[in-house]
């Protein structure tokens, strides 16, 4: 098990050594996961790739947009499905109006931040306490917004189509179009966080999480950063609004935006750790598939065992589970998945020796 | 619209208000001694109410020995979330610390439907229907016995600030190190709001309980809650009182008056445009103290 190999690897200029990875092993990790997605249509059967692949891109995309506010930017967002839902209406409407989808989904993403802003400014300028309440407060107000505006949602009940679109010149109709589209968009927000790091904003975030004092002292404008970063967030959190409802939903309607959204991806950032690209994919996989097992499991038990599962246990079972698991890992591992992805990393990285020599 | 409506919808918002009061009451106090808010107060609540609803159906016992019972049950509770969950995050971001609450609300809310069923259960104290009038205003006779003793609850939260425990916990509040090092046990303290804060909840709870019944939405209580926690100020507990009559009627008002004219549901947002136009206009509150950071 000596994959992850790190010998032989002299880094001659700083070209080399701010490459995003290093390590031959990880760079044919990526590469294998980036061909085996791309290939992934071929591979497996049509049922998974709408019900489980999708769905996994899209809310991973989700996922990355909400951990740039959260582990990059040390702020909080508690209603980051409202703001999906904004960029989700924005471009429904747009196209529908005979925009391009490109176009659409850019404006949805401008909408998003446009009107997120306004809900985070105000407690930006004070603590992540009253931010936490302000986007709660941005949520339900959002939902009655859309509810109540018949422009918007056409109606308490109404649900919209989405009518055919195009996507860089890709039709998107079928199942195969609509997985590629989810790809393309996820990569390239995955493509955006990861260099984050690398530019004078990303460091300027981290000092602002670390301690946004310290970072006002050393010239950093901390609330001009934390809006930024608020824009940012939202701004893809509109652009994955956008992505979900054309490559997955299909329609808009205001109940796909409800709080339960955002809690379910505020649990994908945290149980796959803040701050790690990584960790948002495995956040988004734990969250989204964990419940489906359980719900297999527990089906098959109770017919293996004979006994009957009740019906509002089997409803609430998906947010007793997110609950239990946001507690376990805040108070056992706050830096989730990534942080244990990482640890096994480390592991191998001095195998079969248990500590570097100092 | 005629005067005498109005003075009905305000007056009634005004003791509804002091109902989510009692909820908010919890906040301010873990807030003021731990300096985090509880996210998890709503759900604390609705497991209060039905606890309440627990013993009443359960063990047989009338519903306001019930609802002691649940108080007593309740604030064990309380004490054992801050031991268990809470204190091996001392130390830890603020947030962490909100979120894991915020963890145990998703937790709490879905378990309880989950597991007693999602059936509306109903709570019976036995107050008569009748209303009350007052004047020429018509009142609910049980929003003005739970006004009443919500009011009641927070006015003696604010007397125990000056007693022994509160003066004990105001240190806390201050400054965790200082009240450390002259012997004041922090981790007791800080146990204690939590305690007080389910009792709180829970006689919020029951009392909502057997007005509209006892369901997950009584943790709907936590947006109204924190509206009048950052109305009132975070530390402030005599904030609370006036917060949670404003709000109330506020929320009387709008209902009445927004409602006929699109159909329904304002309700539902008058906490969060008050959470909204507070952190705009004056982001610590009527009553909060102004925190400035010291480098």
């Amino acid at each position: 098990m000596m994959f992850y190999r790190r010998s032989g690897i002299l880094h001659l200029d700083y070209r080399s050594e701010r490459q995003l990875w290093p390590l031959r092993f990880d760079r044919f990790l990526v590469a294998t996961v980036i061909a085996l997605l791309l290939a992934a249509p071929l591979i497996v059967n049509r049922l998974y790739l709408v019900a489980y692949l999708v769905p996994w891109l899209i809310w991973s995309s989700a996922t990355l947009g909400l951990n740039l506010l959260m582990g990059w930017a040390g702020q909080v967002h508690l209603g980051y499905g409202a703001v999906m839902a904004i960029g989700a209406y924005t471009s429904v409407h747009l196209v529908r109006f005979g925009a391009p989808l490109e176009l659409a989904m850019l404006a949805g993403g401008v909408a998003s931040a446009a009107i997120g802003v306004v809900f985070g400014a105000a407690a930006l300028r004070i603590k992540s306490l009253y931010l936490a309440m302000a986007t709660i407060a941005m949520q339900y107000i959002i939902d009655f917004a859309i509810i109540h505006l018949p422009g918007v949602s056409g109606g308490v009940l109404a649900s919209i189509q989405v009518p055919p679109v195009r996507f860089l010149g890709l039709q998107i109709e079928g199942d195969l179009s609509a997985y590629y589209m989810a790809f393309f968009v996820c990569a390239m927000i995955a493509l955006f966080l990861l260099n984050v790091d690398r530019t004078a904003f990303g460091r300027a975030l981290a000092a602002v999480r670390e301690r946004d004092f310290a970072a006002e002292i050393i010239g950093i404008d901390t609330f001009k950063y934390k809006l930024l970063a608020f824009w940012a967030s939202s701004f893809i959190g509109g652009v994955v609004g956008c992505v979900l409802v054309v490559c997955y939903l299909r329609t808009v309607s205001p109940d796909q935006f409800h709080l339960d959204l955002s809690i379910q991806i505020l649990a994908m950032v945290l149980l796959g750790g803040l701050g790690s690209v990584l960790g948002s994919f495995f956040g988004a996989g734990l969250v989204l598939f964990t419940p489906i097992v359980l719900n297999v499991v527990i089906g098959a038990a109770a017919v293996r065992f004979g006994f009957q599962i009740d019906a509002d246990l089997k409803a609430h079972l998906p947010l007793m589970l997110y609950g239990t698991l946001i507690v376990a890992f805040l108070s056992i591992e706050p830096l989730g998945l990534a942080k244990v992805y990482g640890n096994v990393r480390n592991y191998f990285l001095l195998w079969p020796f248990r500590t570097a020599r100092t | 619209m005629d005067v005498a409506l109005l003075e009905e919808l305000a007056l009634t918002g005004a003791l509804v208000g002091t109902m989510y009061g009692l909820v908010a009451l919890g906040i301010v106090l873990i807030y003021k001694t731990s300096g985090t808010a509880n996210f998890a107060q709503g759900a604390i609540a609705m497991m209060g109410a039905y606890v309440t609803w627990a013993f009443a159906t359960w063990a047989g016992l009338p519903t306001w020995l019930a609802a002691v019972a649940a108080v007593t049950v309740m604030f064990g509770f309380g004490v054992l979330v801050e031991r268990i969950l809470l204190r091996r995050m001392i130390g830890q971001p603020v947030i962490m610390i909100l979120l894991l609450t915020f963890g145990l609300e998703v937790f709490l809310r879905s378990a309880a439907p989950g597991l007693l069923g999602s059936t509306i259960k109903r709570l019976d104290f036995g107050i008569p229907q009748a209303p009350v009038f007052i004047g020429d205003v018509l009142i609910n006779r049980a929003y003005l016995i739970g006004g009443g003793i919500s009011a009641a609850l927070i006015i003696v939260a604010a007397v125990l600030f000056s007693s022994r425990l509160g003066i004990l916990m105001r240190a806390v509040a201050d400054d965790q190190g200082a009240s450390w090092s002259v012997g004041i046990r922090v981790e007791r303290a800080i146990a204690t709001a939590w305690g007080l804060a389910a009792i709180t909840a829970t006689a919020a709870g029951a009392l909502w309980g057997s007005m509209q019944g006892v369901s997950w939405s009584l943790s709907l209580l936590l947006v109204k809650a924190l509206a009048i926690a950052i109305l009132g100020g975070l530390d402030s507990v005599p904030g609370v009182l006036v917060a949670s009559a404003f709000v109330g009627v506020c929320e009387g008002l709008a209902t009445g008056i927004i409602d006929p004219l699109i159909g329904g549901g304002t309700r539902d947002i008058v906490a969060s445009v008050i959470i909204i136009v507070t952190l705009l206009v004056r982001p610590y509150g009527l009553f909060g103290q102004e925190q400035i950071e010291r480098i």
